[in-house]
């Protein structure tokens, strides 16, 4: 399988939603509508600069039932690789991008007879999607949101409008934490939590949850992780009989994409497996970043996930 | 495309069917090879040659009007071949769609559907239905979505919920299945009801299509062919009706191998966008013996693929006792002579 087929959309609006987030509402150039999605779904927008291609997976924000446009929001991110800097800066309303079908990575669980969703900061945009999906839904859930300070707690009027009592916020500036160890020790059985976040924070959750004896199936987390900037190294691709050079802040998934082949991904986050890449050779250590690979697997130094790994190597061989 | 029906036909009790030339021409011939063992075979559901069963997503033939007069007959015998869990609703919408859009896009002399926001008018003229209802809302129909919009199609279809890393079968209409309870199976993860299935799982088969169907993208669905014989053009052969085709296999002779029918199942497999759920259509394809020999490679072909068969595999698809027989009978038309790659006639 190679890559999806793509979606042309033009930026119908953006807002600044808080001095760190742009909301942009993409709408279809062809008219009509966009596919239909579930709370919790991704899309991957593809960023045509002159000089590389940035595809960058986003939550979809908007109801899931409202199919004319979809709405993501995007963080300025401090050591950004340009990605996040070329939605804030060079994309403007009237602006053209490609998107891919949504996927879902993140889903509700059909069956749980209780909801927990726990933000912190940007964390909030897939339960945009899901709070809509739960509305329709004849379930009980409550929505924890931890913010920076007041000024940075994106969608709250909205939140606040739709979610009434059934919001919890907590500011750090004003010292308030979520009470992790009260929230997971006081919930029914059948109970699934879903944090997105932070990675301290998703590991915090995810920890105190199994200390509190939650099965693994009722914890659900979702982190892209931003393909993290590092040394330039360079990769022989053995299958296509080509050498790649991978700057210091370009993913090794972007560099082979630039050489002209084509690796299966999904999240390109290092969290579905979909670009799981088997190693040939190898004369350093790669840098695994994914959060898909177990333990004894990165060790071994024979695959890696290149959405977000690297290596720090004289001679790297992918079966690619 | 227009289809000419054949609303006599019936696939129970004096049986008739038969397949057109061009039926035959068409039938989705399963062997690209002279043996048969299992793959991960699954590729993706693009459109196929003008004129093939792969044509367009879903595939409306000549036995159309047929095998939805069979399909009332079971379900008002045995209303459980069509159960949904309540949780399914959503994907049951999908699935609504999915069918509608499809069969009013493919096959628009036959079919129409107009969409007025939730309002939805669908006409499907062969069965003599005009329908308005609102999308979303269950009592705006004479039945549940899945049961009433599959009622209007030829072949299973089973719907998956996806969690906890796995697919869970908790929806379906399957009147038309090869010895497998919807029934039995409802509620059950993906290696648990495929777990019948013998040498497939030790070649770990069932943990590399879980794998990637649970990573099954949306707009990009996927097919694959299965196979197993029948004797009679009969398509229930459900374990619920056991003692009505079981027998059967038992009364094949060299005389009468003519009855036996290869019988090819396509099968779709596609991400569904609210629910997040996979919905899988098994459409049963048959063909009696005459038939198939009047394209001569499929006939060396079948004659070599029975005789060298996997005895668990014969014994799984339940052609045992029949399969020296209907070998024999295919003798005469393999003249041993090598046969073309692909699955196409000559």
């Amino acid at each position: 399988m190679t890559q999806a087929a793509t979606i042309a959309v033009e930026v119908a609006a953006i807002e600044q939603v808080t001095p760190l987030i742009k909301h942009f509402t993409l709408a279809p150039l062809a008219g009509g509508t966009l596919p239909a999605f579930s709370g919790g779904s991704h899309i991957v927008v593809v960023m045509k600069r002159a000089d590389r291609v940035h595809r960058n997976p986003y939550s979809l924000m908007s109801r899931p039932g409202r199919l004319d446009s979809y709405e993501i929001s995007v963080r300025r991110m401090e050591t950004s690789r340009g990605g996040s800097h070329f939605m804030h800066d060079e994309v403007k309303v009237g602006s053209r991008l490609e998107i891919a079908h949504p996927v879902n990575l993140f889903a509700l669980d059909k069956i749980a007879r209780k909801h927990v969703l726990i933000a912190g900061g940007i964390g909030i945009t897939p339960f945009m999607a899901q709070l809509q999906d739960l509305h329709a839904a004849n379930v009980p859930y409550e929505m924890h949101y931890s913010v920076r300070a007041p000024e940075h707690a994106a969608f709250l009027d909205r939140l606040g409008e739709e979610e009434g009592e059934r919001l919890h916020m907590y500011y750090d500036s004003r010292g308030e934490v979520i009470d992790c160890e009260g929230l997971l020790t006081s919930q029914p059985l059948g109970t699934h939590v879903y944090v997105c976040g932070p990675a301290g924070m998703i590991e915090h959750v995810v920890a105190t949850a199994r200390a509190a004896g939650w099965a693994d199936s009722h914890i659900h987390w979702e982190q892209f992780s931003a393909p993290p900037v590092g040394d330039a190294f360079e990769v022989f691709l053995a299958r296509s009989k080509l050498k790649v050079h991978v700057l210091p802040d370009q993913s090794l998934l972007e560099s082979i994409e630039a050489a002209g082949v084509d690796v299966p991904y999904l999240c390109r986050g290092g969290v579905c497996g979909f670009c799981f890449t088997k190693v040939v050779e190898l004369d350093g250590e790669l840098i695994h970043n994914d959060h898909f690979l177990s333990a004894d697997e990165k060790n071994s130094g024979k695959y890696l996930m290149p959405c977000v790994s690297r290596a720090r190597c004289r001679n790297l061989v992918l079966d690619l | 495309m227009n289809v000419v029906f054949k609303p006599d036909e019936t696939f129970r009790d004096e049986f008739r069917f038969a397949n057109s030339t061009h039926a035959i021409r068409r039938f989705p011939f399963p062997f690209a090879e002279d043996e048969y063992m299992y793959s991960v075979n699954i590729e993706p559901h693009v459109a196929g040659p003008q004129g093939s069963v792969t044509e367009f997503a879903i595939d409306v033939d000549e036995h159309y009007v047929a095998e939805c007069r069979e399909r009332a007959i079971v379900l008002a015998a045995e209303p459980l071949r069509y159960q949904a869990l309540p949780h399914m609703m959503s994907a049951q919408w999908d699935c609504l769609e999915l069918i509608m859009e499809s069969l009013a896009r493919d096959y628009p002399a036959h079919f129409s559907l107009a969409r007025t926001g939730a309002r939805w008018h669908w006409i499907n003229r062969p069965l003599g239905i005009d329908h308005t209802f609102t999308f979303g809302d269950r009592t705006t129909l004479p039945q549940e979505p899945l049961e009433y919009i599959t009622r209007q199609t030829q072949g299973d279809w089973v719907v998956m919920d996806q969690r906890e890393g796995d697919l869970w079968c908790e929806a379906g209409m399957v009147t038309t299945q090869a010895d497998w309870s919807l029934d039995f199976d409802v509620g059950m993860t993906f290696k648990e009801w495929h777990g019948p299935v013998p040498v497939a799982h030790e070649l770990g088969v069932f943990d590399r299509a879980l794998k990637y169907l649970l990573n099954l993208r949306l707009n990009e669905p996927v097919r694959r062919l299965n196979w197993t014989m029948t004797i009679h053009p009969r398509l229930d052969t459900s374990p619920e009706n056991y003692h009505q085709w079981g027998p059967d296999r038992a009364s094949v002779t060299l005389a009468n191998a003519g009855d036996a029918y290869l019988r090819v199942e396509l099968q779709g497999l596609w991400r569904l966008p609210r629910s997040n759920g996979i919905v899988f259509s098994v459409r049963a394809y048959l063909i009696s013996m005459p038939e198939l020999v009047t394209i001569p490679k499929w006939a060396r072909r079948m004659h070599r693929v029975l005789k060298s068969l996997h005895p668990a595999l014969a014994d799984y698809k339940g052609l045992t006792r029949y399969r020296e027989t209907v070998a024999a009978w295919l003798a005469p038309y393999d003249d041993g002579a090598p046969t073309s790659a692909g699955t196409a006639p000559e």
